[in-house]
């Protein structure tokens, strides 16, 4: 790589390439020269498992927009699921409490 | 003079620390003697286009070789490998200078050569191409195009690149061709001229040329980058300076 714009970081998940998915171990971001979009510079986004071959790969390369559109929606999501994510603790933890009062009740 | 009758063929030759490695390989017909290039590929790997410049230097009569930088990272599509690599980090420089001086040992035991070998590497491959050059003394001409992190900040050393490339120009071996576009990022105008200012410093014989219009990987014709006027001069320049140093 020419460029030294390069994250890489665990990812816990799944990737699909052609009818076969494959999970994953890796995400890689970077900024670089493209290889397939026609365009010169690109961020790639790379889905990869480094225990497979090469082949285990769900790659992409996104015009710096498209990127910044994609950040976008992603942070949206994320906020929105870790809303999900704590109104679920907090049924669950509700949940709880109403089955321990039920059973001291009981009892 | 051109040859359009070669042979080309894939073969084996032990790389670094004995592993061995595929190696493409185009050889004009005829006795010879020819001059030899190593070719030192970049990030997108083994890829079609440097199978293609291989055979284009047996064209021009240079027994040519291409290593497989990357064979111990997997076998594939060259850029799901060239992926591969770029998430682990890259090769180590280390590994890179031994499987190069692998395919330059081959190359100087070939009947046929005149005894000079050159490099010739683009992008990553012309910035090892260049720290092969200062690290061994066996090549007798180094083609550098637009090699991005020669110039390296501490922040980008690590294990696997733990020096600078630019901190060993006191040690370049031989005659230095450079060529690079004035509107590349990597490597910047303003680090190309650090890196002319210290071959300079070093009385390293070089000849650096700068293109206005272009940036990154002007040879590239599958690529946007491409800039026909550039190139052809650049391809020009190219064998102008191998013929002069590769000479008997």
């Amino acid at each position: 790589m020419c460029t030294s714009i390069v994250e890489i970081v665990a990812a816990e998940g799944m990737a699909k390439r052609e009818d076969e998915w494959f999970p994953l171990t890796h995400a890689v971001v970077a900024y670089d020269h493209a290889r397939h979009a026609v365009l010169a510079d690109v961020i790639t986004l790379d889905f990869i498992n480094q225990e497979l071959p090469p082949g285990a790969r769900a790659g992409v390369e996104l015009t710096l927009e498209t990127a910044k559109a994609l950040h976008a929606a992603l942070a949206k999501a994320i906020a929105e699921a870790e809303v999900e994510e704590a109104e679920r603790a907090e049924g669950i933890a509700q949940a709880r409490r109403a089955a321990k009062v039920v059973k001291l009740a009981a009892a | 003079m051109t040859y359009r009758g070669m042979t080309v063929e894939e073969i084996k030759i032990n790389g670094d620390k004995g592993t061995p490695i595929s190696a493409y390989v185009a050889r004009p017909s005829g006795p010879g003697p020819f001059p030899g290039v190593v070719l030192v590929h970049h990030l997108p790997a083994w890829s079609e286009w440097y199978c293609e410049q291989t055979r284009k230097f047996a064209h021009h009569g240079y027994i040519a070789i291409c290593a497989n930088l990357y064979e111990r990272n997997g076998q594939g599509n060259p850029d799901d490998v060239g992926a591969k690599v770029r998430a682990e980090g890259g090769v180590p420089d280390a590994q890179v200078i031994g499987d190069t001086e692998a395919a330059v040992k081959w190359m100087r035991a070939q009947p046929g050569l005149n005894g000079k070998v050159g490099l010739f590497g683009s992008c990553s491959g012309g910035r090892h191409a260049f720290l092969y050059a200062c690290n061994k003394k066996d090549v007798d001409a180094c083609v550098e195009l637009w090699g991005g992190r020669v110039v390296m900040g501490k922040e980008e050393l690590n294990a696997k690149t733990p020096v600078s490339p630019i901190e060993l120009t006191k040690d370049l071996s031989c005659p230095l061709l450079g060529i690079f576009g004035n509107e590349d990022r990597a490597p910047s105008p303003e680090q190309v001229n650090q890196h002319e200012a210290e071959l300079k410093k070093h009385g390293k014989a070089h000849e650096f040329y700068r293109y206005d219009g272009a940036g990154h990987g002007i040879f590239y014709y599958h690529r946007p980058l491409y800039r026909v006027e550039q190139a052809l001069d650049g391809w020009n320049k190219v064998f102008a300076f191998l013929g002069k140093h590769l000479a008997k």
